[in-house]
């Protein structure tokens, strides 16, 4: 059974005065006729455009509508692409269509050059189509653009207004950087010239506005900026209000070219806001005069300070008087659009009362109205009140005038029916929240969050952690706090909150026992959150003992509590469980034997999991192993953390982005005392045993209760563990210009967005001495910086590194090097620095090679290949082939020679396209003679001979750095392979 | 700045829709239905603010909307807009809608999409409010609609209509007569003025 819904236009009246759909009539087909909609082409021309959207209109079914679309779009296309000539109006129409499709979501990928080709119409209707369609379909990087600028441009010129506007429409709207490069000194232009009209005046405001916000440095500011500031004085109230608006964007980037809009403003604000409302007429709405110009103005003056001149301050203070007593009239309407209007201007003025914060009685004026507000019937108000409240709140005038409605903020947040609403309540009782009233506030929150929408929750809960870690006064408090957070919103508890409360209990030891009491009761629900689970796990691993004298909490219980839960939990608790159980074996040796039965388990043992199962092993082992002695400095209670901003309140701007949080913050930093108290309770810490800083996820911060942590354990580690336990590796060592360094003395070795290290040295003989240049990047300081240097076979002395490192400076630090032996590993420098919150660690080899300690060698032809010849034994060669990355260049190739540190032999060899050297390598012990050739090869060849031995082993390496990076690789391009081959031959003299 | 104007009706499809920052087209539709998400779940008679969707920009960004009969009215726009401002706007939007229409209805908006485009221009440039005087805008519609008649030569219409309904193949006509989907004939601001 067909159901198919067609609508069919029976009749469409053409009334000329009208232009009036009168009856559009559907048809619901039973019998499944499957009719075509009448053409009514012929009736009237529109009426095609309309039958055609009608379509749309039952919206009933998908698939109808997309099989309908998809044919309307192939007719269109090929009326585009059709041999006839569109005329204008058919041109129009089909525009109108695609327009139409593109607003119900399909995609439009022609027509935009019949759109283009209708902007240089003379008639107004196809011109304005063509500019609609350019507006909405197309985007700032269509190639179209040039075309279309062009376009513009005429109707620019055209001095006809109402193409003008359309012209200035279209460049507002689409606002791309061509346009902006086309029109930046035409639009200023048109806006500041004597004979414009006043609606173009509006226009070239708003498109001056618009390129600015796009393109800000492609607008110059010229003489036309005092210009404009006087159309603050137009006598068209539109012109004002559009020049209103673009001299705000321009004062918020350069306020003092557009100081004197300030004085303009308030005169022209005084004019509107005393004046009988009739004397505005047009721009009067609902009996308020001039509303949204009021508001721009006041907006205006936001973005200066309160004005230094007393006569234009004293206009302002009697402006904002006035639209505080209005709000006291009688309204002179009962429509909804009076209030409204009314309102408006004076939520803008308690704005700007609040931004200047000069004047107490006004803020206190301000901060009643709102009162007011928050108990109106209108919910609007009641919003805004409870928003404009939040600013009032950290003002130090109003700051205790807000706290007076305190009880009618909790009411709201209770008895609100509309969720954004009751939103801003949240938010106003946490920014007007201090320790007089936290206790309250946090209590209303955390009864709030049980019946909380869930969109906000997560909000709501980061409150609630700031404001009971900023104001506890009684810590106990804020555990019982944070715990009752996890048991109400357990889900919308992020990491940090957990953290925290557990770096909080770690640092203060008068809430320690308090704590392990409370969570061992609370994890004796049935039921618990994962977040309570790993809170417990955590703090009676660390405090379990004290609360073990008690018989109703004795180790075993505490454990066999724990463990009721951990079958439960997911990898990462479970994880974090055993951890606690290690420590209850070093706290508790009573359950030792418990405990190693649980992880002797198959299900820990072998565990599919790798951390759950290596955990398993490591603490099974050690707790069998080691002596108490070694167990109680492995599984010590952990330090104190460092004191640093809380990141929950971090986490809160990040989610609220950068607005009112912080500046509340800031505000009322003075007020806030930082729970981890005092800077001398704070004990330095290895930064690995950091629970916030690191950014690792749980894992990483569970490890600072596993092994291992301090560096005293890990030698007591070694001994433990002699088994079969993995190397920690090192952080890996950065060496990606290590090679450039191999022929070159000085340069740049390193840089991120930090930090640049840069070098410069010199070698003679055995003896070297290398400049270290660290350069701080930032406008902060490094704290704590230090840079080592580990290498056995060197001897290296340093000067300490100054620890601080001033933002946007350079320290230097020098090493001096001795050669003691023919070596492999370049030293690896450990730079590390606190930056901002976290610590940094920097490890890069530094490039300090065997070849850096060669002296150049002169000798004849024959000398040379005399000792060639000698040094024939497999141990004392060397021979490596490889492929050219670069076209061979013969001065390049010699400067690479000479910078490897031998010397470079001419007309040595008999065949004048190799390279010879030879050079002397210093140690401190033994000199070493090397000799060096080169063989450019043009033929192809793929044979490589090297010998190694352990004298070689350096060399080899050596060669291959400098092979692979400097010479080496085909050069395909230039269908020729060219191969190198270089050949050491090494002697020992001991004495030479 | 107002980022972007959605209309919508009650079942969430799109009879308008303005932006006036660049995002991709599938992102607009997406933006719309977020939209149509947000603000039609909402009961009457609650406050007509609301922070906006994730894809506009989230709690920087506000939507504030007006719902009429069948339609809604969503301005989505960024801290420096007066709220009641543009609450304002919207009434005066649709008031001019009902002056330039006759009594605007849902249908208005399918049917001469253009002209609310053009209206819309007239008070909306780039982002900011160009003009908020509504007698200014009328005047600026009406010039507009006199061009466009003194150039469609519109004066040979009628009669064209005439022949064409004469033409009609009468016994084709539809027998069962249904009035459509009446409620997009409904006048948007019977329930609010």
């Amino acid at each position: 059974m067909l159901n198919m819904t067609v609508i069919y236009f029976i009749s469409y009246l053409y009334l000329r005065t009208s232009l009036k759909l009168m009856f559009a009539f559907c048809l619901h087909s039973d019998e499944g006729l499957s009719k075509h909609p009448v053409s009514l082409e012929t009736l009237y021309p529109s009426i095609k455009i309309k039958v055609y959207f009608a379509l749309f209109i039952s919206g009933k079914s998908k698939e109808a509508e997309i099989k309908r679309i998809n044919k309307e779009l192939a007719n269109i296309r090929s009326k585009f692409k059709g041999d006839k000539a569109l005329d204008g109006y058919s041109k129009k129409k089909y525009v109108c269509k695609l327009l139409f499709i593109f607003l119900l979501g399909h995609d439009i990928d022609f027509g935009h050059m019949e759109a283009v080709n209708l902007l240089s119409s003379n008639k107004y209707t196809e011109k304005q189509i063509g500019y609609l369609f350019i507006s909405v379909l197309v985007n700032s990087n269509s190639d179209l653009i040039r075309l279309i600028n062009n376009a513009i441009k005429n109707d620019l010129s055209s001095r006809n207004p109402t193409f003008m506007n359309l012209a200035l429409h279209c460049i507002a709207n689409v606002g791309s950087r061509e346009m902006a490069e086309a029109f930046a000194a035409e639009v200023p232009r048109i806006l500041v010239a004597g004979d414009t009209m006043d609606s173009v005046k509006q226009s070239a405001a708003l498109c001056l506005l618009r390129l600015n916000r796009t393109s800000p440095d492609l607008i110059p500011m010229g003489e036309w900026t005092s210009r404009v500031v006087h159309l603050l004085n137009d006598q068209h109230l539109g012109v004002v209000t559009a020049a209103t608006s673009l001299i705000i964007t321009l004062a918020q980037k350069n306020p003092d070219d557009f100081k004197t809009s300030v004085s303009l403003a308030v005169a022209r604000l005084s004019r509107i806001v005393t004046s009988a409302s009739t004397d505005l007429q047009d721009y009067t709405y609902y009996f308020v005069a001039a509303p949204w110009l009021s508001v721009k103005l006041l907006r205006l003056l936001q973005c200066y300070p309160p004005p230094e001149d007393a006569a234009i301050r004293g206009r302002l203070t009697e402006c904002l008087e006035t639209i505080l007593n209005k709000a006291q009239e009688p309204p002179k309407s009962k429509k909804v659009q009076h209030s409204n209007a009314k309102n408006a201007v004076l939520f803008e003025a308690i704005s700007l009362i609040i931004h200047h914060d000069s004047e107490p009685t006004l803020l206190v004026r301000a901060c009643n109205q709102l009162g007011q507000f928050l108990q109106h019937r209108e919910t609007n108000l009641r919003y805004l009140a409870l928003e404009s409240m939040c600013m009032l709140a950290s003002s130090e005038f109003s700051h205790e005038a807000v706290k007076t409605h305190i009880e009618t903020v909790i009411n709201a947040l209770k008895t609100e029916r509309d969720v954004s609403v009751r939103q801003r309540a949240v938010d106003l009782l946490y920014a007007m929240c201090d320790r007089s009233n936290a206790k309250q506030i946090v209590a209303e929150m955390l009864s709030y969050l049980e019946t909380a929408d869930y969109s906000i929750r997560e909000e709501i809960v980061l409150k609630v952690a700031i404001l009971a870690e900023k104001y506890a006064v009684d810590y106990t408090w804020y555990v019982d706090t944070i715990l009752n957070l996890i048991r109400i919103a357990g889900d919308y508890v992020s990491e940090e909150v957990w953290y925290r409360v557990i770096q909080i209990v770690i640092n203060r030891d008068d809430v320690q026992g308090y704590a392990a009491k409370t969570v061992f009761e609370a994890l004796q629900a049935p039921a618990c959150h994962e977040n309570l689970v790993k809170v417990g796990g955590y703090i009676l691993g660390e405090f379990g003992n004290l609360i073990a004298g008690d018989p109703r909490s004795s180790p075993l219980i505490q454990f066999n509590l724990l463990h009721s839960k951990f079958h439960l939990c997911s990898v990462p608790t479970r994880a974090l469980l055993l951890s606690a159980y290690v420590k209850f074996i070093n706290l508790f040796p009573e359950v030792k034997g418990t405990i190693q039965e649980v992880l002797r388990a198959d299900s820990q043992l072998r565990n599919a999991d790798v951390e759950l199962q290596q955990r398993a092993v490591e603490y099974l082992r050690l707790s069998c192993i080691a002596s108490t002695d070694i167990l109680a400095t492995v599984l010590e209670e952990m330090p104190p953390f460092p004191e640093r901003e809380s990141s929950i309140l971090a986490k809160l701007k990040k989610k609220k982005g950068s607005g009112t949080v912080s500046d509340m913050e800031d505000s009322r930093k003075e007020r806030s005392t930082n729970v981890n108290g005092s800077n001398d309770h704070i004990v330095t810490t290895s930064p690995s045993s950091d629970l916030l800083g690191l950014g690792h996820t749980q894992a990483a911060a569970l490890n600072s209760a596993s092994p291992p942590v301090t560096s005293n354990a890990a030698s007591l580690l070694v001994d433990v563990f002699t088994e079969s336990l993995p190397v920690v590796p090192p952080t890996s060592i950065i060496e990606e210009n290590f090679s450039r360094f191999v022929c070159k003395n000085n340069g740049v070795l390193y840089e991120n967005q930090l930090l640049q290290i840069g070098l410069k040295s010199e070698f003679r003989q055995n003896l070297g001495r290398m400049y270290v240049f660290y350069g701080n990047k930032t406008t902060t300081q490094f704290l704590n910086f230090s840079a080592s240097l580990v290498c056995q076979d060197l001897n290296i002395h340093t000067t300490p590194a100054d620890p601080v490192v001033d933002g946007g400076a350079q320290l230097q630090q020098v090493f001096n090097i001795e050669c003691l032996l023919d070596f492999v590993e370049a030293p690896v420098l450990s730079v590390h620095f606190r930056y901002g919150g976290s610590m940094q660690n920097i490890s890069i080899r530094l490039p300090i090679t065997l070849n850096k300690f060669f002296q150049p060698t002169e000798m004849t032809s024959q000398e040379f290949f005399q000792r060639w010849k000698q040094l024939g034994a497999p141990q004392q060669e060397v021979q490596k082939i490889f492929k050219a990355k670069h076209s061979m260049d013969t001065e390049v190739t010699k400067a690479k020679i000479i910078g490897f540190g031998t010397a470079l032999l001419d007309g040595v060899d008999p065949n004048p396209s190799n390279f010879v050297g030879a050079g002397v390598i210093h140690t401190k012990t033994i000199q070493v003679g090397c000799l060096l050739r080169l063989e450019p090869n043009t033929q192809a060849q793929a044979s490589c001979s090297v010998k190694r031995t352990h004298i070689h082993a350096a060399l080899y390496t050596l060669m291959t750095i400098n092979c692979n990076i400097d010479y080496c690789s085909t050069d395909i391009s230039k269908g020729k392979i060219k191969i190198f081959k270089c050949i050491f031959k090494s002697q020992h003299s001991q004495n030479k | 700045m107002i980022k972007a104007i959605l209309i919508f009706n009650n079942h969430g499809k799109p009879r308008l829709s303005k932006f006036y920052e660049h995002y991709n087209e599938d992102i607009e539709q997406q933006i719309i239905r977020e939209t149509f998400h947000l603000v039609s779940k909402r009961d009457e008679n609650v406050c007509n603010f609301l922070e906006g969707g994730l894809l506009i920009g989230g709690s920087d960004n506000k939507l504030i909307y007006r719902h009429y009969a069948t339609l809604y009215f969503v301005f989505c726009v960024d801290s420096a807009e007066s709220e009641l401002g543009i609450l304002d706007l919207i009434q005066v939007f649709v008031e001019t809608l009902d002056k330039c229409f006759e009594n605007v209805c849902e249908l208005d908006l399918i049917f001469h999409v253009d002209k609310v485009h053009h209206i819309l221009a007239e008070m909306v440039m780039g982002g900011m409010v160009l003009e908020t005087n509504m007698n200014e805008i009328i005047t600026q519609v009406d010039a507009q609609v006199k061009m466009e008649r003194s150039e469609a030569g519109i004066a040979g219409a009628p009669a064209r209509a005439v022949s064409a309904v004469k033409n009609m193949n009468l016994p084709e006509m539809p027998k069962n007569i249904n009035i459509g989907d009446i409620s997009i004939k409904v006048n948007l601001l019977l329930q609010r003025l």
